[in-house]
């Protein structure tokens, strides 16, 4: 079977293949808003946050957020992106209460940043190259609340004139499961670059899902454009819903309607929004109140140079000077902190035994705190100290494991824990000596046996040997002093 | 180009102006005038001219990122149609 194949999926008539393209609206993370002074933090009191140029009274003009603009060139740098040094403001003309301007701020024909890349590390281990088509600069909308009054509508514009950024990409995803690594991964690269916060239950990161099927290697079908999902969950569930509801449709003998459609994530469908019939009719035109932005080279330059060390070069670097595997690498570039956190551990010590006890024990016992990790008990050093006793040969793996429980437990440090339980690992050959005696002594039948030629019997004595030594005995050792013994 | 009379009541209706049927043919005479000015216009070469953006010789204007404005829900509601606490309240409107 192949890749592709891979992706399709079975209707009454054949296979099916689905394309996806995502629209993210990423709320830049800047004090003050795109185009005026008022605060861009959420959760102010109702209509706390707004300046008279975001409520649109009339006089008023927008001046530009510096602020706003490095970060959208930042993140189309942190996109492999082109950036262009001339870029256009248009107006994006619809009417809702929640936009008091009557039109949105936006770029059109002439977005800031142009065509860039994105590289999806699937749970496979394997990656995948999205293209991305262009991140542009615009405002966001006010909020409109709708079940606080049997017959009137609240309009708070707190996030009106709040920076966004939209990021698109090419048509390039062929399951949800695409879908939902693009998402991580672009939200992964805002908080390294620090554009975006990335919450997406505070709708500081929203995507829109553009979801259409065909035939294999067909034209492309009619596409539904399903708006503003808020988790990487629901953006998974909502694809696998209309590409199915889509298939039914063309198989029913039916056409599928370019429409809007939202998720409703409480019984996972999507349903079509109650379409007017000039919705995208939205004549965009120059902002005659803004001129077109100009940027120096030298400035994009020097923002590039800037740029932190970025998830897929800390990956690959991960993976080639640390030798990690693909999967384990992208786990823990997943998010910044973590790899923060591994290379403190890391740093001096083994590089593939540190990323094992980071990915296995570290998060799993994290995930069980419910803490964050700058509040959980075991800081790299505690966790780096553990690993030093292991690689001493102090305590065995398997020993170690134990250690690290009583740690997270009691707060205290290897070290500390070992010496107080007496877990130290028994390598002194004379008393590992003494104990196989015992074992032998104990076992004159299985020892005939053994030297009779049943030589699956090793084991046993190993287990028995162990457990008479409370696990603490080097395992290395009990095998090389079994053999001797038990040859006789 | 030339609008119709179908065209010039879309924009009419995209725009919110109330346009009486009785008024859209004069309406689309008169934008039709604008349009062939327009057109008159276009006649002139402009291969080599770049795009003019404004009269004035000067650049966009850049601001700090600093909150310097807002915190005063009184004064942007002072002339709200309705209002409800701290809320604007209009029509209710539903997607």
């Amino acid at each position: 079977m192949s890749a592709d194949e891979k992706n399709y999926i079975q209707g009454a008539t054949g296979a099916w293949e689905i394309v996806i393209g995502m629209e993210v609206h990423a709320q830049i993370s800047s004090k003050a808003k795109l185009f005026s002074g008022a605060s861009a933090t959420f959760g102010a009191e109702p209509n706390a946050q707004v300046s008279l140029v975001d409520a649109a009274m009339p006089g008023m003009l927008p001046v530009i957020n510096a602020y706003c603009v490095e970060q959208a060139v930042r993140t189309g740098l942190g996109l492999k992106a082109q950036i262009n040094l001339f870029s256009v403001f248009d107006r994006k003309n619809y009417f809702f209460p929640d936009l008091p301007q009557g039109y949105q701020i936006s770029q059109y024909k002439q977005p800031v940043v142009g065509e860039g890349k994105l590289i999806l590390d699937m749970p496979d281990g394997s990656s995948r190259e999205v293209g991305i088509t262009r991140l542009h600069l615009e405002q966001d909308a006010g909020k409109s609340l709708h079940d606080q009054s049997p017959n009137q509508s609240y309009i708070d514009l707190n996030r009106s004139g709040v920076a966004l950024m939209e990021i698109v990409s090419e048509p390039d995803m062929r399951n949800s499961e695409e879908a939902g690594a693009y998402l991580k991964k672009l939200r992964t690269i805002l908080r390294y670059l620090g554009t975006c916060d990335g919450n997406m239950e505070e709708g500081s990161m929203r995507a829109d899902v553009n979801v259409s099927v065909r035939k294999p290697g067909g034209p492309l079908g009619t596409r539904c454009e399903i708006k503003n999902v808020n988790s990487v969950r629901f953006v998974m569930q909502a694809i696998e819903y209309e590409a199915r509801r889509q298939i039914d449709v063309i198989e029913g003998g039916g056409q599928v309607a370019q429409e809007t459609r939202l998720f409703d994530s409480g019984k996972g469908v999507t349903r079509a929004m109650r379409s007017k019939e000039d919705a995208h009719d939205y004549r965009y035109f120059p902002d005659p109140d803004l001129l077109p932005l100009e940027l120096d080279a030298g400035w994009v330059e020097n923002i590039k140079t800037s740029l932190p060390e970025l998830p897929d070069e800390k990956k690959a670097r991960f993976i080639d000077k640390l030798g990690l595997s693909p999967y384990d690498a992208a786990v823990l570039v997943a998010e910044k902190e973590s790899a923060d956190f591994y290379e403190a551990v890391a740093k001096g010590r083994d590089g593939k035994l540190c990323a094992n006890w980071v990915i296995t024990e570290y998060f799993g016992a994290l995930n069980k705190s419910g803490k964050s990790m700058a509040d959980f008990v075991i800081t790299p050093e505690k966790l780096g100290g553990l690993i030093d006793l292991i690689a001493d040969n102090t305590i065995s793996n398997r020993l170690a494991k134990d250690v690290f429980a009583l740690m997270v437990e009691t707060g205290k440090d290897a070290a500390t824990v070992v010496d107080e339980k007496g877990m130290r690992q028994v390598t002194d050959t004379g008393a590992i000596e003494a104990v196989i005696d015992q074992v032998m002594a104990a076992n004159a039948d299985k020892v005939a046996e053994y030297r009779s030629g049943k030589d699956k019997l090793f084991g046993f004595f190993v287990g028995q040997t162990m457990k008479a030594s409370g696990g603490k005995a080097n395992p290395a050792a009990v095998n090389d002093l079994l053999k001797k013994k038990l040859a006789g | 180009m030339s609008l119709d009379k179908a065209a010039v009541a879309k924009i009419a209706k995209l725009a919110r102006l109330k346009l009486e049927p009785e008024r859209q043919e004069a309406m689309t005479a008169e934008l039709n005038t604008i349009l062939s000015f327009v057109e008159e216009l276009q006649a002139v070469k402009t291969d080599n001219v770049p795009p003019l953006t404004s009269v004035a010789p000067m650049k966009l204007r850049w601001r700090e990122d600093v909150v310097n404005d807002g915190g005063d829900p009184e004064a942007v509601l002072r002339n709200a149609p309705g209002r409800q606490a701290s809320f604007y309240t209009v029509p209710k409107v539903i997607e």
